[in-house]
């Protein structure tokens, strides 16, 4: 008559997302965790799926710009460039000199603000409210200048195949010039508030170490993977635009961990202060922003190409097979957070669960490319 | 559903009346009922000035404006959120457990206001001068957790679930520091009666004699009450609001009116143990007090827009590492220095050696202090030449 009743312990399943305020779009993760530990994690993405590379293969090529800015909406100067200079490559274009340094220091502004949103959703994921806005307050100084040049602030569809579609404003210089003093500020600032705060730091060291041979087994690219200490930048080890003619550092972490991470991309905000202050100095004051001979409607020669360029995330790479028409025939996007995501759930197992948003959040993952 | 909020004034009325009706034998019912009224209203008016001045406050540390629309300096912001909150559709998901799903705001708010009865805004201007003023106080503020549980369980929601474990674990381990610096003062002015406790510091306010005793009893009050960096049971990154996940409208509207009673509390509390209550030069007494309380809340808020959320380990690794072995130390001490009537100095200088001591025992082995992350920084140029 002994035998009681065993009190059986099970693992909840607990659903994150994908209306979840942490999970950065609309992902979702089933979280298997026995109390506060995560046994497994399922990551399910699909819920922003658009079918853009079908629909790139229905559009005239300057039509697929416009789509290009949508995958990933937060760095959309780097997702236009990623196209217009995919078609160059295959058409042998060359792009005007100032042309490529407008584009160049655009891209780079944008990679800040980008970062910048990252630093800010990442403190919100430590439950911190207040860098999220000083990281907005940097981002408006950026997106002001975004609207003046395209009109737009985000979706800008101003790159052009062979060029820009218009002159930017005449002080455009002098604007860029104008905010670099106060974007350095700001990143400064945002970086004695955040990054050695000591429950931050708590929070965020040696959680979800990836090493740089895991890093590189799930084909993770960008700022998660030089984390892991491998100092990999297409910028650099296969330059595209004008980046050969800029000096800059690329920032390597020590351990793969969720600080890591994050100080990745607080420092290459820096670094990219510092080639947008090359570019301008090198920038010519006038000159075509536009390649000459290229028509508004291109028609790229048969044969495939392939161009490779570093977004924010990391290794933006598109895939072209045209058949000489005025539309692809196959285009196909190798977006950085898809890969990049894939690491999430080996971090996620034995984390707490509040880490398991933190980890997310520190790969930073656009939904828009994740799931084109 | 928004009867909740009359059905919840009226028990916190009802239940405070008896409260006071006991101390005066029942007399004048038509009395207690306007004090009870009176207290309610009083609370109510502060709890809408908390939240203007935590937007307020937070505003300013994130260089925003804050409320400004409604009323001068947005002054009625609060009144248009609380109508706000009064005329929204209040949904309640079918599958909860709808007494425990009814109840639990009340188990929330009667404990958070029925405390109110005893504690004093000056030293005439108190409902129930009782004596066991500090044992009612402490009793009934630990009455929330089965609120909160009760909150977690019957919205029959994994993360109301996990959030109303926490909060238990978490609001378990604090009620112990808490608890023994409410002892050490309580011998400290060998009563129990918070108005002799406050008006018994004279011009030596216990935060002179006690500082560490401050500390732990800040940093327990605010674990205590869930705000951050210990607000890890509501956690809105990960728990998305915990316990109060699937509550809207007029039930969330109570627990919020709990809440912010709840942190008036310790930063009463914190007035009247450490601050001398409502002494002080020129200005009437509850002025006083209120300056000291909103001063202790302005500390509040500013933790709030500077820290991250802890995670559950490391919270329960302050409290039972940290915040308990001092407190019995500080008791300890306290005990010593009444038994061998050791002067004032000597309380200050120990107490202070020990918050030191300890603050720099954190501090070397603090994460920062540890081993420093840095980032390396790769030139372009050598990576471009390999």
């Amino acid at each position: 008559m002994t035998e009681s009743k065993r009190l059986e312990s099970v693992d909840i399943m607990v659903n994150m997302g994908p209306q979840h305020p942490s999970t950065h779009g609309v992902f979702r993760m089933v979280l298997w965790v026995d109390g506060e530990r995560i046994v497994e994690a399922e990551p399910h993405i699909g819920y922003l799926h658009r079918g853009t590379e079908k629909l790139c293969e229905g559009e005239l090529y300057p039509q697929i710009i416009t789509l290009f800015d949508r995958l990933d909406y937060i760095g959309n100067y780097n997702m236009e460039l990623a196209f217009c200079a995919t078609v160059e490559k295959i058409m042998g274009i060359t792009v005007p000199d100032r042309a490529e340094y407008i584009r160049v220091i655009l891209c780079e502004l944008n990679r800040i603000s980008s970062h910048m949103l990252f630093y800010g959703t990442m403190g919100l994921d430590a439950g911190a409210m207040t860098p999220i806005m000083y990281g907005f307050r940097e981002r408006e100084r950026i997106q002001n200048l975004f609207e003046a040049t395209s009109g737009a602030r985000m979706m800008h569809n101003y790159f052009r195949i062979g060029g820009l579609r218009e002159d930017p404003p005449d002080d455009f210089a002098e604007r860029v010039a104008g905010i670099l003093p106060a974007l350095a500020r700001g990143i400064e600032e945002g970086d004695k508030l955040l990054t050695y705060n000591e429950v931050f730091l708590a929070r965020s060291r040696g959680i979800g170490v990836l090493s740089g041979q895991e890093a590189l087994d799930y084909g993770m690219t960008g700022p998660s993977l030089r984390a892991s200490g491998i100092p990999d930048d297409i910028r650099v080890i296969e330059p595209y635009s004008v980046y050969d003619r800029f000096d800059f550092d690329i920032p390597v972490g020590n351990n793969g961990d969720t600080w890591d991470r994050y100080a990745m991309r607080v420092e290459e905000m820096r670094q990219s202060l510092r080639i947008v202050q090359q570019a301008l100095e090198q920038m010519p004051d006038n000159g075509p922003i536009k390649a000459a001979g290229v028509r508004s409607i291109p028609r790229p020669p048969k044969g495939e190409v392939y161009f490779r360029s570093e977004t924010p995330r990391g290794e933006m790479g598109v895939y072209l097979v045209s058949d000489g028409s005025d539309k692809p025939y196959r285009l196909k996007v190798r977006p950085p957070s898809f890969a990049n995501l894939q690491a999430l759930r080996p971090m996620l197992q034995g984390v707490y669960i509040a880490d398991a948003v933190m980890i997310l959040g520190s790969l930073d993952i656009v939904l828009g490319e994740v799931d084109r | 559903m928004i009867l909740l909020i009359p059905l919840a004034i009226v028990v916190a009325a009802l239940v405070s009346i008896i409260v006071l009706a006991i101390g005066y034998g029942g007399k004048d019912v038509a009395l207690l009922l306007g004090k009870a009224l009176a207290l309610l209203s009083i609370l109510s008016v502060v709890v809408l000035s908390l939240t203007w001045v935590e937007r307020k406050v937070l505003a300013r540390i994130q260089m925003r404006m804050g409320p400004m629309r409604v009323g001068p300096y947005g002054l009625l912001q609060p009144l248009a959120d609380g109508l706000k909150l009064l005329i929204k559709e209040d949904i309640m998901p079918a599958w909860v457990d709808r007494p425990i799903y009814w109840a639990a705001p009340l188990a929330v708010f009667v404990p958070s206001f029925l405390v109110w009865v005893v504690m004093p805004f000056s030293s005439d201007l108190v409902l129930r001068d009782m004596d066991l003023g500090l044992l009612y106080v402490l009793a009934l503020s630990v009455l929330s957790i089965i609120g909160l549980l009760m909150a977690g369980w019957g919205s029959a929601n994994k993360y109301g679930i996990i959030g109303g474990l926490r909060s238990a674990a978490q609001l378990i381990s604090y009620e112990i520091p808490l608890i023994v610096i409410a002892i050490t003062i309580a011998m400290l002015a060998g009563t129990l009666n918070l108005t002799e406790i406050a008006t018994g510091q004279g011009n030596t306010w216990y935060i002179l004699l006690q500082p560490l005793a401050l500390v732990i009893f800040l940093l327990a009050g605010l674990a205590e009450v869930g705000r951050s960096p210990f607000d890890i049971f509501q956690a809105e990154s990960e728990l998305v609001g915990g316990p109060f996940i699937e509550y809207s409208g007029a039930h969330w509207s109570i627990f919020f009116l709990g809440e912010y009673i709840n942190t008036f509390l310790v930063a009463a509390l914190v007035t009247i143990f450490f601050l001398g209550g409502w002494s002080g030069p020129l200005l009437p007494e509850l002025a006083w007090f209120l300056i000291k309380c909103y001063s202790v809340i302005l500390v509040i808020f500013w933790l709030r827009g500077t820290l991250p959320r802890l995670r559950i380990d490391q919270l329960m690794a302050i409290g039972w590492q940290g915040l308990v072995p001092l407190s019995f130390l500080n008791f300890l001490m306290v005990a010593f220095a009444l038994f061998y009537e050791w002067p004032d100095w000597v309380q200050t200088v120990l107490s202070l050696t020990i918050l030191i001591g300890a603050s720099t025992f954190v501090f070397m082995k603090s994460a920062s202090k540890k081993v420093r992350p840095t980032v390396r920084l790769i030139p372009a140029r050598e990576v471009r030449r390999a």
